[in-house]
């Protein structure tokens, strides 16, 4: 089906009377395009249109009931085509059909949307009180009248007037709990009656406070009491053991020392702020250090073989911390604290012990160069995991890779030399160079396995029919160079 | 004698696997092969010198999948029709190791694709080699195994002495002497022998030696070289 054709299944022949069924909406010229392709039997792009929608779906074709019943209906107008164009014409291109992209909004709807609600709102003046004033003061606001009943309940804000309870001791409790050398029972009872006009802001009594005392031993005092107050007029202590001021003992020390210390760090200048990073950074790689290596004691024998089905769930964890923490200390963990790892541990097995070494390898060497060293113990014909792993042949499997690390490094060297003479020698001549570059497929596999030998390196067949091989000028003529870094 | 022995390693070569036999006419959907895990010593000796238990944990769909074993054999048999991962952990004496060790093994039960159909007289068996190392054992240690079979101990480096040079001591469990040469499965035990891996290696290390000569040599011929050589 084309690109024209109507989207929904046409449902079997119609008659283009049945176009009449569908009032079209009053001030719209357009009728839905579902109709006209019923009645001229023409296919048609289908517009978007939320009449459209509705008559597939079914729907009411119009949502606001009030719109057919109130308005006066007006005469249906028929469906005229512009004059200058041929029916037919008009028709293909949609014509009468073509309904607005955007959905439209009936100027009717725009009048009647603010419909009445069920109920009768008012608002009004009213008075009311609230359970937090303790004068008489009436107050008025404005409030929501819904159907002429006024709401109740207490003032909405009255609930944040929140209180400090304060306890107020008698005499003969001061005389029996509260006695304290420092204090004198004016200055407590000044305290306390600070604290209940200030509920407990001990800045703003600090200040008013007639004698000099700092918040901490306000502070201190004050808790000190009420905690003793609450005690013994608990009847057990389990009672109020609960209790917060029970439970925690004011420590003015501390505060002291905390405020001191917060206003130190408000007043660091510039320079103290970077020394004090650095020592951060400093205090937080010894402590990663250390738990690499409390890490490693821990793990005491974690999984051997790392490679093996997933392990069971408690070790998984630790044998993963083991190979990472080894592997962030590339350099000193490959010379040194492998071993030292692994003395730590009381037990361990061969095969882990050999997975360490080479894990240590691969970090300094590098994901790349590990997997050629790989690819070349492959092409030698040697387990990447020895079958039986002695002593004897893990130590020569591990002097075995770093061999071939080094015979990797210097074959580098040489390409990297060799690229050199080269672009050395191509900027000297004006003559386009005839030796090609050098095909990385031979650094990177130096062994082939069908080589029954090893040294007899694959010439390319290029290299010897170079007009003036590099070889030439490197070596002696009767050894041409070939391409390959075997020879 | 709780003295620790700097540099001198104690290891034992164990071999752990499964062997699975196919149960042919008496195999059921849910039991199609009996198999039996376990440990040993690569040499057939007896692991229970250093070994107190083993805990093989099975598959949860087992009763009881923690299955202890204290004495040897150190082994398990089951049948069952699934293949899983077998957790071994060998616990050994408090004179040897506080730690535990894990290993891991793959149950195999099915033969390789082109292995023909099963026989119940052939099983499939996977086993692995390995060694387990005691970097820094204790005197005690030392002394109690130094002559065991099942033990590969070093020469004590020179001028290291024990500070009591006794006979060894016979622990109560050495007397339950198992000979596991004389098992019904040790028939299929392989043979692994490290001389062919050696001369492997040995072999592979000589290629890359003399490889590295040449690069040597030729590396050495370009820097020798003048920089810009000229063509007649």
């Amino acid at each position: 089906p084309g690109p024209l054709t109507t989207v929904f299944p046409n449902p079997g022949s119609v008659s283009p009377r049945e176009s009449s069924r569908h009032p079209p909406c009053r001030g719209r010229k357009t009728v839905r395009t579902l109709t006209l392709a019923r009645s001229t039997g023409v296919p048609v792009l289908l517009r978007p249109s939320s009449m459209d929608a509705k008559d597939i779906l079914g729907l009411q074709k119009t949502s606001f009931p009030s719109a057919q019943e109130k308005k006066p209906r007006a005469p249906k107008e028929p469906q005229r085509k512009p004059d200058g164009v041929s029916r037919e014409v008009y028709a293909l291109t949609g014509g009468v059909g073509m309904a607005p992209l955007m959905p439209t909004i009936e100027a009717s709807h725009l009048k009647r949307r603010p419909a009445v609600e069920k109920e009768k709102v008012a608002w009004q003046w009213l008075p009311f009180t609230s359970s937090a004033r303790t004068d008489n003061l009436q107050l008025y606001h404005w409030v929501r009248v819904v159907n002429n009943v006024p709401p109740t309940g207490d003032y909405d804000f009255a609930k944040y007037n929140t209180k400090v309870d304060v306890l107020k001791y008698t005499d003969e409790e001061y005389e029996k709990y509260l006695t304290e050398p420092t204090w004198s029972r004016e200055e407590t009872d000044q305290l306390f009656e600070l604290c209940q006009r200030f509920d407990l802001r001990f800045i703003v009594i600090a200040d008013r406070f007639p004698t000099a005392r700092s918040v901490e031993d306000l502070k201190s005092r004050y808790y000190s009491v009420t905690r003793a107050l609450l005690i013994a007029r608990a009847r057990s202590f389990d009672e109020v053991a609960g209790n917060p001021l029970v439970k925690e003992t004011f420590n003015a020390a501390h505060e002291t020392e905390r405020k001191r210390a917060l206003s130190a760090l408000f007043s660091q200048t510039k320079q103290q702020e970077r020394k004090d990073a650095e020592v951060l950074a400093e205090a937080k790689r010894i402590m990663e250090s250390r738990a690499a290596n409390k890490n490693v004691e821990e793990a005491g024998a974690p999984t051997s073989l790392p490679n093996a089905a997933v392990p069971a769930d408690g070790v998984s964890p630790l044998s993963n911390n083991l190979p990472s923490s080894a592997a962030t200390h590339p350099a000193a963990a490959a010379n040194t604290s492998i071993p030292d790892t692994l003395r730590m541990l009381k037990v361990y097995l061969r095969t882990h012990a050999l997975d360490q070494m080479v894990q240590a390898v691969t970090a300094s060497a590098g994901i790349r160069m590990i997997k050629r060293v790989d690819q070349t113990l492959q092409d030698l014909g040697v387990n990447l995991k020895p079958k039986v792993p002695t002593k004897a042949v893990c130590a020569e499997h591990l002097e075995l890779r770093n061999e071939i690390l080094t015979l990797l490094n210097i074959q580098k060297q040489l390409q990297n030399k060799e690229a050199e003479v080269l672009a050395n020698r191509e900027s000297s001549f004006t003559e386009a160079p005839t030796t090609p570059k050098r095909s990385n497929r031979d650094i990177d596999r130096p062994f082939v396995p069908d080589m029954a030998g090893f040294g007899e390196v694959r010439e390319q067949s290029n290299g010897i029919t170079r007009g003036r091989p590099l070889g030439d000028l490197m070596h002696p003529p009767r050894q041409p160079r070939a391409r390959g870094l075997g020879r | 004698q709780n003295k620790k022995l700097k540099d001198v390693e104690i290891s034992f070569p164990i071999v752990y696997g499964t062997i699975s036999f196919w149960l042919g006419k008496k195999a059921s959907e849910y039991n199609s092969h009996k198999w039996t895990v376990y440990i040993r010593s690569a040499t057939n000796e007896d692991l229970s010198v250093i070994v107190k238990r083993v805990v093989f944990q099975l598959h949860p769909s087992f009763t009881n999948p923690t299955r202890v074993v204290e004495q040897p054999p150190f082994e398990l048999s089951e049948s069952g029709w699934g293949e899983f991962e077998i957790a071994i952990t060998l616990y050994f004496h408090s004179d040897v190791c506080e730690k535990r060790l894990d290993l891991f093994h793959q149950l195999k039960l099915y033969p390789e694709e082109d292995a023909g159909p099963q026989s119940t007289k052939k099983p499939v068996v996977v086993e692995t080699y390995d060694e387990v190392v005691f970097p820094e054992p204790t005197e005690a240690f030392f002394l109690r195994v130094q002559n065991h079979p099942a033990a590969t101990v070093p020469r004590l480096p020179p001028g290291m002495t024990l500070s009591s040079p006794g006979p060894m001591e016979l622990m109560s469990h050495d007397k339950k002497r198992f000979d596991t040469k004389d098992h019904s499965l040790s028939q299929w035990f392989s043979n692994f022998s490290e001389a062919d891996e050696l001369l492997k290696l040995a072999a592979a290390r000589q290629q890359v030696q003399a490889h590295i000569a040449k690069l040597r040599r030729q590396l050495s011929m370009i820097e020798g070289m003048p920089q810009q050589s000229r063509v007649i």
